[in-house]
């Protein structure tokens, strides 16, 4: 009898002081970040500064539900397999309400099919491909940044007002390539019924072997190029474009290549003349970007990137969130994120009902040089929401609804 | 004419710093049987140490000068590589130095990173030499004009260096026999260091060269790595005109491929080496393997013997404290422990092959990754219950291993082991490109278990139940008459021939079954995750498998497990902290140096020394 009581109060004491570790943590709200730290630095380490700026924000406004938010960082190393397990381990162990993060979009789409089965909240807030809200979308994931297809009409817009006709494209060999291109020969031949594609060039990604690209796409004498390349392929297909001189008389429209990211380390050989997507921090002027721009600059005494403002604007929308909510709990906060409205740092942005993708736009303008790097010029920021397909198509387009 | 012969061009000055990384790697090998790894890290360094020099040194004297000291830092960095980490070691299993340059890729990344930050660099272009010159109206700039030339110039000095200089001499004596070099009382370590230096230096110079081509980025050590390795196996390990030649074939034909296949640009330089290994098994201009020239360094290996009851005590002990993990483990411990316990059984099966059968495959990913294709095509696309998936992965990734091993089989040591590796690359590109099919890189994506099995609890047991019996089978296997067989082929090719064992057949089946076993880890991988991608065949995931083993102990039986478990521990706690690159790659240096016998190898050493076990000698 005594033995068993000693027992019972054992088991009683432990059973508290594992209940009573949760409850020590609830003090914050804690969301659970998984990112390419390492793998990805450039792109990552703007996004980590966007979040924590706009976290001391949240916070010294008295956090959100009367809590302190907190970001718990975790590095995946760009391994779908391992983002799983540390996906489990941050909801299951670290007390995270819900998920967010991944530049790569398989690493995204690896977490929202766990989303999906095990019913964790993942905001995808960078991966780009259009199957996390299409394809293989579900009712757990919802994404922030312009997609994919978003950004490719933007260009495919702008292309269609230009004479041009026979169009070449280059795009690394893999999906964003693939989906990229796949958007803009779609929405260009709706536009502009007499395009014609001469060549489709697929290096390698981050292997591509420039001399030979621009050879071949001098060969079949373009009117314009579409570009999907970026990074180091970027900077290597420039270069060999620039000497051999496939861009003189050419427009050239590219996916993402003003983002600073990207068009900061060409410095004096940006591509001048390119249309392209970015963002023009340097030029803004109204007001809740101009606040954003400031803040971060003062914070940091670095300017902001577009992952900086991805990063930020993740925060935005997961203390909007929670505030819809009213809870902590994945449905609750589920039904929150859709149709949830937000201002932003870019205006006011809307996360779709039927699709989970938010509407946040981007800005499209012209590479020039100015004080010996680019930037762009006669931008004008195009709100996601008109350059997506039509919601029939939408509904087609994703299987989950 | 013109189109053509500026593409001839443009593979030309490609070729440069192919070949000159390549020779470096070729070098290395060559001398000391190292296969390093790191190699591509010494190129990485070269573009950033170059970089910084040009930003220093004005004009274009400053610029060819920050060429060549780019060359000789490296060269120089790779010395202290050499002397702190691989000289330790070289007294260790067969290919076991390649777990000490994992480890060095790791560090450099970090080290890298801290120094020069993360945010890509764009190489500056060379200071009179920025337009083009147009052949026959084709613009061709004039930088790869200077490559052109360059290239030639630097395989020349080096042929000039191996065949006509008394340190050629040594180094053409100690790639044919290093045993005998030492025997005349050549100093083997400096000799070495040398070697080493020269082959980082060219590393260094190739990284620096292609700074006007491009630039530096973090990622660069990775990305030319393959294709080095593919050019040293083509043109054949050790030799020099042969990397020249695979280099510019390699390159000349990517820039056709570019035009006329565009969308070949992945697999392209993978089926030409498949293709000149079937013709010339040892490349272009390589020669066959000395047999016993791979013979084991160090020590003669122990006979293994079934585990005594007091081994098995213990590993039931640990058996029955697994099972019960449910009862004390939070549900974050057992997806823990189901992914160590899948990794396990992938490392095992490498372990069979790789230990018992001497069999060294770069490429192992193949049969993981495709059994794991296996399960998750066959949901996709058929609705396979669970239990039928797992039960076909392992046979088709034993199929696939059956058509690899037979083509590989017919190769042996390092070319055996890069021949596994381009058929591994292929299936990898097949399973990328066809993404009608595989969906390419986006994967296939909710692959769940069956209802009874989708709790996490279930699932774990279900991963112990398999991987434990799939691992107990390995062992067992070894210690039937296959495992006897396949050891007897392993050491002596041609006594166990004599002895009436078709050597080649063992071998071969030896490898199906590691395939088949690779399969059953996939299949269990991809319903503990819900999805696959391509990266899971990717030869960063042949190489952890491959670094477990040698971690663990090549010589051991429990050499696989043990090390999986140790690395996938350390690196589940490691990557909490910012720099755990450094760490985990200071830490494999640290044991491959303290521990060259593995970590079992070395724990039962101890062991004995200190009277626990039984020593080998009073063995019986």
């Amino acid at each position: 009898m005594h033995r068993k009581t000693f027992l019972k109060g054992l088991v009683g004491a432990a059973a508290l002081a594992v209940a009573g570790l949760p409850a020590l943590a609830q003090d914050t709200i804690k969301i659970g970040e998984i990112n390419h730290y390492k793998r990805m630095a450039a792109f990552a380490e703007p996004y980590k500064m966007g979040i924590e700026l706009a976290l001391e924000e949240v916070n010294a406004a008295g956090g959100v539900l009367g809590k302190p938010l907190e970001f718990i960082f975790r590095d995946d190393q760009g391994d779908p397999g391992e983002a799983i397990k540390i996906a489990e381990e941050l909801m299951t162990r670290d007390g995270a309400v819900m998920l967010t993060g991944t530049i790569l979009s398989n690493v995204g789409l690896a977490i929202s099919s766990l989303a999906a089965e095990k019913k964790y909240l993942y905001l995808a807030s960078e991966p780009l491909a259009d199957s996390i809200v299409w394809a293989s979308g579900n009712d757990y994931t919802f994404r922030l940044r312009t997609s994919t297809y978003m950004q490719a009409a933007m260009l495919a817009e702008e292309a269609a007002k230009s004479d041009a006709v026979r169009y070449a494209t280059i795009a690394p060999n893999y999906a964003y390539g693939k989906e990229a291109v796949a958007a803009f020969k779609t929405v260009l031949a709706q536009l502009k019924p007499d395009v014609e594609f001469v060549t489709e060039q697929w290096p390698a990604l981050f292997k591509i072997d420039a001399g030979a690209e621009v050879q071949a796409l001098e060969r079949a004498k373009p009117d314009a190029v579409f570009n999907v390349t970026f990074g180091t392929d970027l900077a290597k297909f420039v270069r060999e474009g620039t000497t051999r001189g496939l861009f003189d008389g050419r427009t050239v429209y590219g996916m993402l290549t003003g983002e600073p990211e990207y068009l900061d380390p060409l410095a004096d050989e940006a591509p001048v003349g390119w249309v392209v997507t970015g963002y023009p921090w340097y030029d803004v002027t109204d007001a809740s970007n101009k606040a954003f721009v400031d803040a971060y600059q003062s914070r940091y005494n670095d300017y902001p990137r577009i992952g900086s403002l991805v990063g930020y604007m993740t925060v935005q929308s997961i203390a909007a969130a929670l505030e819809k909510a009213g809870s902590t709990e994945t449905e609750a906060l589920k039904m929150a994120f859709k149709g949830l409205e937000l201002d932003t740092p870019v205006g006011p942005i809307t996360y779709r009902a039927i699709d989970h993708q938010a509407t946040m736009g981007a800005f499209v303008g012209t590479i020039a040089m100015k004080d010996g790097k680019g930037v762009m010029v006669d931008w004008t920021y195009k709100n996601g929401a008109d350059y997506l397909p039509s919601d029939e198509e939408v509904m087609k387009l994703r299987p989950a609804n | 004419m013109g189109f053509f012969i500026a593409q001839l061009l443009t593979g030309l000055a490609n070729a440069g710093a192919l070949f000159m990384v390549a020779s470096g790697l070729s070098l290395i090998f060559g001398v000391t049987r190292i296969v390093n790894f790191a190699h591509g890290s010494f190129y990485m360094l070269g573009a950033y140490v170059g970089y910084s020099l040009m930003q220093v040194l004005p004009g274009a004297v400053g610029f060819w000068t920050s060429i060549l000291l780019a060359g000789v830092i490296v060269g120089l960095i790779g010395v202290i590589v050499e002397i702190c980490v691989l000289r330790p070691v070289y007294r260790a299993p067969e290919l076991f130095q390649l777990v000490a340059t994992f480890g060095v890729i790791l560090v450099i990344q970090d080290l890298t990173l801290m120094t020069w930050g993360a945010e890509d660099v764009l190489g500056p272009r060379a200071p009179g030499l920025t337009g083009v010159v147009r052949i026959m109206g084709e613009p061709v700039p004039k930088y790869d004009l200077a490559l052109l030339v360059i290239t030639p110039f630097v395989a020349l000095g080096l042929w000039y260096l191996i065949t006509r200089t008394r340190v050629g001499v040594l180094v053409r004596a100690a790639t044919q026999d290093r045993e005998m070099v030492g025997a005349l009382g050549v100093n083997q370590s400096w000799l070495f260091t040398g070697v080493f230096f020269l082959g980082c230096a060219l590393a260094g110079l190739g990284g620096a060269l292609q700074l006007p081509k491009g630039g530096a980025d973090l990622l660069m050590d990775f990305n030319i790595l393959t294709a080095v390795f593919v050019v040293v196996v083509i043109g054949g390990m050790g030799s020099l005109p042969g990397a020249y030649l695979a280099a510019v074939l390699i390159s000349v034909l990517g820039v056709f491929g570019v035009t006329y296949m565009p969308q070949s640009t992945l697999v392209l330089m993978f089926v030409i080496m498949v293709l000149v290994l079937m013709i010339r098994p040892y490349g272009l201009f390589g020669r066959p393997e000395v047999a016993g020239e791979h013979g084991q360094v160090g020590e003669p290996e122990r006979p293994i013997k079934p585990a005594g009851p007091r081994a098995r005590m213990i590993v039931a002990a640990g058996l029955a404290l697994l099972a019960l993990m449910p009862v004390y483990g939070s549900n974050f411990t057992l997806v823990l422990a189901t992914d160590i316990l899948i990794f396990c059984l992938f490392a095992a099966s490498l372990h069979f092959i790789l230990g018992l059968g001497g069999l060294v495959s770069f490429g192992h990913a193949a049969f993981f990754g495709g059994g794991a294709y296996v399960a998750a095509l066959l949901v996709t696309y058929a609705d396979t219950p669970m239990e039928l998936a797992l039960l076909l992965a392992p046979l088709g990734a034993g199929m696939a291993a059956i058509i690899i091993g037979w083509v590989c089989l017919r190769l042996t040591g390092v070319y055996f082991a890069m021949l596994t590796l381009a058929f591994s690359q292929l299936l990898w590109s097949l399973v990328f490109q066809w993404g009608e099919v595989t969906r390419g890189d986006d994967g296939l994506v909710n692959i769940w278990p069956s209802a009874w099995a989708s709790g996490t609890t279930v699932y774990f047991y279900l991963s112990l139940v398999i991987c434990t019996g799939g691992i107990l089978f390995l062992r067992h296997a070894a210690h039937a008459p296959f495992g006897y067989a396949l050891r007897a082929a392993r050491d002596s090719a041609r006594q166990a021939e004599a002895t009436g064992i078709d050597t080649k057949r063992v071998q071969w089946a030896a490898f199906a079954l590691a395939g088949a076993m690779a399969g059953v880890a996939g299949g269990l991988f991809v319903f503990s995750k819900g999805s696959v991608f391509p990266n899971e065949l990717e030869i960063a995931r042949s190489f952890d498998a491959l670094i477990v083993v040698f971690l663990g102990g090549v010589k051991t039986l429990a050499g696989g497990v043990v090390g999986g478990v140790a690395l996938e521990g350390v690196k589940d706690i490691l990557t909490r902290f910012e720099y755990w690159r450094l760490a985990l790659g200071v830490l494999i240096i640290v044991v491959v140096i303290v521990a060259p016998d593995g970590l079992v190898g070395t724990a039962r050493k101890l062991a004995e020394r200190w009277g626990i076990l039984r020593g080998a000698e009073d063995g019986k």
